[in-house]
């Protein structure tokens, strides 16, 4: 039996530059920042006061009795895949439960609820711990409450490989269905840790900006004046469908899912691999997976994420595994760095480049690092044909993940 | 403290917990049957009944508080 065609029907997400995809694409191809200076009081103490939050509050879609019993990164998982669902038409007509299946996962999961309950542990003992604290605080939460949800039985899955989630649970759903255990996979990742103990263990790792004077300017992937991520929230879901299924209920077609590449470094639990062997992998596997010429790959969503060295690394890789000609962007530049949902977000945005034929820019590359040898839509989007386009995330723990897109 | 306002306290809790419509919550209703409160949501509700009338409720009670108005008796009885 052949191997099935994978597409994308559907998109929903809910981003520090909107409550929904288009708000959120608008405010991309417009070069909007979603980056402030956190206003909270915890704040005042912390080494970075800056962060990208949501820009609609999840109080805004759900009601309150409902969002007593989910984490933040929960409630907004289900916010972007019922918008997901609802735009691949799903909403009149869903598939066999049965042949339905959820891959979405999240880096860091329920640590809010964690903490937040440890609070009340602490000030009033056990008996007042809220009896949700579990299922909110389970790494597996969101992608159980979206298969709640939509009804979905053909297994709920929780990927976890840190800031690569995202994308390595949209490969898992294009394995799902290759595998014939769906003909539906509702695919994603999910963040929400703005929380001064995620925001203090990454800023001892030195790995977070400290322009907090200037937020909007934080996130400055390539830009030689860099000087680590900025933090921000987020969900990200698409709708992927073995092609035929698609075909035989008339839906609209945003893009293919052609190939994943999946690869870990054994190198370092925090480091990239110096050389980006692992990445360089990914890329090669995902575009060999894909069966499209490296040629075609015009675009790529990097992961880039505004850090001293994988920035310059990533462009290394990319050099080797696709050549000099495609033309970049990070995305991260003006949502600031989603984590567990950074790849979902970015595939999002590589899925609408692809669509619309243009790049969304990278803003702050106003003094390019002089290892940047590859051509990026700097400041202002850029149109294009792009006939295939690729998105990478790599996290921590030595993960690399590269997807291949292309027209359909 | 009356059967009523002890009553219109668990309303309150009700609908902050579960989001029961305190207009429904009446002696005769049964917590999961009639106003569809959850186990989990059920727990929430008695720890916060214990605070706001300063009664202990133990675990092994709390299944013979089927209706509204069996809470409101042991309430009553304790307080």
């Amino acid at each position: 039996m052949s191997r099935p065609d994978v597409v994308v029907t559907g998109l929903g997400a809910t981003t520090p530059l909107g409550g929904d995809v288009a708000s959120t694409w608008d405010a991309m191809l417009a070069g909007r920042s979603g980056v402030s200076a956190l206003t909270q009081e915890w704040a005042a103490q912390l080494p970075v006061r800056i962060a990208a939050e949501l820009a609609v509050d999840p109080s805004e879609v759900l009601d309150r009795v409902k969002l007593r019993r989910l984490d933040r990164s929960e409630a907004i998982a289900i916010i972007a895949a019922r918008q997901a669902w609802a735009d691949a038409g799903l909403d009149e007509a869903g598939p066999d439960p049965e042949r339905l299946a959820v891959s979405v996962g999240s880096g860091i999961g329920g640590a809010t609820t964690l903490l937040a309950q440890d609070d009340i542990l602490e000030a009033s003992g056990p008996r007042r711990v809220s009896p949700h604290t579990i299922p909110m605080l389970m790494p597996n939460g969101p992608a159980a409450w979206v298969g709640l949800e939509l009804g979905a039985k053909a297994g709920v899955h929780t990927v976890a490989s840190a800031c690569a989630t995202g994308a390595e649970a949209i490969a898992l759903g294009l394995d799902i269905i290759r595998a014939g255990r769906a003909d539906v996979v509702v695919a994603g990742g999910t963040e929400a840790v703005i929380h001064p103990l995620p925001i203090a263990g990454f800023s001892s790792m030195r790995a977070m900006s400290t322009r907090n004077d200037e937020p909007e300017r934080a996130s400055r992937p390539w830009d030689s004046g860099r000087d680590g991520f900025v933090l921000g929230e987020g969900a990200g879901v698409v709708i992927l469908e073995r092609a035929d299924h698609a075909a035989a209920r008339g839906a609209r077609v945003y893009a293919r899912l052609a190939g994943a590449g999946i690869t870990s470094d054994a190198y370092d639990i925090v480091q990239p691999h110096a050389e980006g062997e692992g990445a360089i992998r990914a890329i090669a596997r995902a575009v060999a997976d894909a069966d499209v010429a490296r040629t075609d790959i015009v675009h790529v969503n990097a992961h880039a994420t505004s850090t001293p060295v994988g920035d310059m690394l990533e462009i290394g890789a990319l050099r080797q595994a696709v050549g000099d000609h495609p033309v970049l962007t990070a995305t991260k530049s003006m949502t600031g760095h989603l984590l567990g949902a950074a790849g979902a977000l970015e595939s999002i945005a590589t899925i609408l480049a692809i669509r619309d034929g243009v790049i969304p820019p990278t803003i702050n590359l106003d003094d390019p690092d002089e290892g940047l040898t590859l051509d990026v839509a700097a400041h202002k989007a850029r149109h294009m044909e792009i006939p295939a386009a690729l998105n990478n995330a790599f996290g921590f723990g030595g993960h690399n993940v590269a997807l291949v897109f292309t027209r359909p | 403290m009356t059967r009523d306002e002890i009553t219109a306290g668990l309303a309150e809790i009700l609908e902050e917990v579960a989001g029961v419509n305190p207009d429904d919550v009446a002696e005769g209703k049964s917590f999961t049957d009639d106003l569809d409160v959850d186990s989990l949501s059920m727990v929430e509700v008695v720890v916060a009944a214990e605070e706001k009338f300063g009664v202990k409720i133990p675990d092994n009670e709390v299944q013979n508080l089927k209706t509204v108005g069996d809470a409101v008796s042991y309430i009553e009885a304790q307080s």
